[in-house]
């Protein structure tokens, strides 16, 4: 069971990674930006391509970070230079990346067993397989913490925020609405390319169909740590952020535990996710029912 | 300073819905004039003072802004020159963001904005002091987010980012229709108190005729596009609003019973 709930960790860790890209374009810049279902997988493509080839998995998983960065920039020229609403110039991205991709790995997988990752060094220091991508995680996510914390308090940072929380107020205090916006996909979209390095990495291969429902996995993440864990200040909002990945790990690895199909978890993401989301509606559905409730007590 | 020059603006050109909000329009305003604008639903109040923010591209014309031919300049390259508080009071500042954060946005209307922090420890006292000279009550809650003031309080910030850098042109689009008379016409104060201080050239779009004849030094009436009337000196300090019905009922040549929308004395 621990073992379960190690594992469920630290793939929370490389996840809340992806789940904070998710959260500069869903939250910040209040867009539904579905090119990271490519840029996931595309990152895992460069690194492992990158490291069959022999490069240094650093570099690799740096090159796989430049790679999700490309990704966004295009996503972000079709919605602002080009016109095309924002859910689908993310799609057009993202199902280009699918061919992108395969180019990238030659294949439909790769395999990298036995083949020096960033956890190798950890390993032949004698950490063991899990707790190196724990160790080297909790690094990225926090070093990523810090970041993006001075990050969005710098002037470009807080023009991104009042961009995605309201384009005439930001234009009309001369602020380039479109230029914000190509950056916050250009970052989310390298954190998400990172987070599949990271994970294709620590799982030993890369797949091209990796990316597939990756957005609703962060969604979930953003919403499970909102929900749970608040989101008061901007830095707390970031850790729960990384609280939510990891919960939306172990959450799914307890329900596989219980006996749940392993083919059904997108089903349960998905319902986990309308649920979520629809729970200020909801929540105006019960209360007549509450009230009305204690009306008869 | 302003100087609108033959401009024309036509919405969804070349197709059924087509239509000409601004036919071939000349205004200029003179470095200190605060004028009121007033006519009725769709004359193109808003239409012209979006052009001249460059919300909207225009077909025809020129503007020009101290001398600066800005036509072809992007909205937020002119936001250097303008500042402007919309009839919406949501729209003019970022709700999910603090007193001190949008009023920091204002602040660098107009500069390059690089990785420097967003806000200093300088601008947070120097914002503190500006609001509680102006008796808002918000220089208490400079860290609450925007989202969770009144209207009229919100439509105080937004003159007071409008006005933080001093905008070449103020642009105040019917800035008191969504409050209350009592708030409308503190706002309305506030906006003149800054007017005043600064000298500012100022367009203002106003239904309340009261206020379009007891602000300001120019008068102006638009009506479906065209500029019908332009009263200013003397002839504006004299004037009632039956004047203004009377000279609006001949210049638009119409009825002036049948404009509803200039109902509001
Ligand atoms: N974005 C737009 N697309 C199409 N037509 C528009 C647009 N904006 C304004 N119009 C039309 O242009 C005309 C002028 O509108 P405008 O908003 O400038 O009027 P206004 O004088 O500000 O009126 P109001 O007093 O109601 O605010 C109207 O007929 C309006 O329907
Ligand atoms: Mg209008």
């Amino acid at each position: 069971m621990l073992q379960i709930l190690l594992g469920a960790v630290s793939l929370g860790l490389l996840w809340a990674v992806m789940t904070i890209g998710v959260y500069i374009t869903y939250r910040i810049l209040n867009i539904a930006d579905l090119s990271v279902e490519g840029s996931i997988a595309m990152g895992a493509a460069i690194a492992a391509q990158g490291i069959m080839k022999g490069m240094n998995p650093f570099a690799a998983t740096a090159m796989a970070f430049i790679g999700g960065m490309s990704a966004g920039l295009i996503t972000g020229a079709l919605h602002t230079r080009l016109k095309i609403p924002a859910l689908l110039s993310g799609i057009l991205t993202m199902i280009a990346l699918y061919s992108v991709n395969l180019r990238i790995l030659g294949k439909a997988n790769l395999s990298l067993l036995r083949l020096e990752t960033v956890y190798t060094g950890l390993q032949s220091m004698g950490v063991g397989r899990n707790d190196s991508v724990i160790v080297l995680g909790m690094l990225s996510v926090s070093a990523l913490i810090v970041v993006l914390y001075w990050f969005f308090g710098t002037e470009i940072g807080c023009a991104i925020r009042a961009t995605g929380n309201n384009p005439q107020m930001a234009r009309a205090q001369g602020i380039n609405t479109d230029n914000m916006i190509i950056l916050g996909l250009v970052i989310s979209n390298g954190l998400v390319a990172l987070s599949g390095a990271l994970i294709a990495q620590s799982q030993s291969f890369a797949d091209v169909q990796m990316g597939i429902g990756s957005i609703v996995i962060g969604l979930a993440s953003v919403i499970i740590g909102e929900v749970l864990f608040g989101k008061k200040s901007f830095f707390s909002r970031l850790v729960s952020l990384v609280l939510g990945a990891i919960s939306y790990r172990v959450i799914i690895a307890l329900v596989l535990r219980l006996g749940m199909p392993a083919n059904d978890l997108k089903l349960f993401t998905a319902l986990t996710v309308a649920i979520a989301l629809s729970l200020p509606v909801l929540r105006g559905y019960l209360e007549p029912l509450k009230k009305s409730m204690k009306g008869g007590r | 300073m302003l100087n609108i020059k033959n401009v024309s603006k036509t919405f969804n050109l070349g197709t059924v819905n087509e239509k000409a909000a601004l036919k071939n329009i000349n205004l200029m305003l003179e470095e200190g004039d605060f004028v009121t604008l007033i006519g009725g639903n769709g004359a193109g109040k808003s239409t012209m003072l979006n052009c001249v923010a460059g919300v909207y591209g225009v077909e025809a014309g020129n503007i020009f802004i101290d001398g600066k031919e800005v036509t072809k300049l992007p909205e937020h390259r002119r936001a250097a020159l303008i500042g402007r508080v919309f009839q919406d009071p949501m729209m003019g500042t970022a709700a999910s963001m603090g007193i001190e954060e949008n009023l920091a946005l204002a602040y660098r209307r107009g500069q390059l904005r690089t990785l420097r922090w967003g806000i200093s420890h300088q601008e947070k006292e120097l914002f503190k002091e500006l609001l509680s000279s102006l008796g808002l009550g918000l220089e208490n809650r400079m860290t609450d987010k925007v989202g969770l003031l009144s209207g009229g309080q919100r439509q105080a910030l937004t003159l007071v980012m409008a006005t933080l850098i001093r905008p070449r042109i103020l642009l105040l689009d019917e800035h008191t229709a969504a409050l209350d008379p009592k708030t409308a016409d503190k706002v309305l104060e506030l906006s003149d108190h800054f007017i005043e201080e600064s000298g500012l050239t100022t367009l203002m779009v106003t239904h309340n005729m009261r206020h379009a004849i007891k602000h300001g030094n120019r008068l102006v009436m638009m009506h479906e596009g065209h500029i019908i009337l332009d009263i200013k000196g003397e002839e504006k300090m004299n004037l009632t609003v039956e004047d203004l019905m009377q000279r609006f009922g001949k210049a638009s040549g119409e009825e002036f019973a049948n404009d509803r929308a200039l109902l509001s004395e």
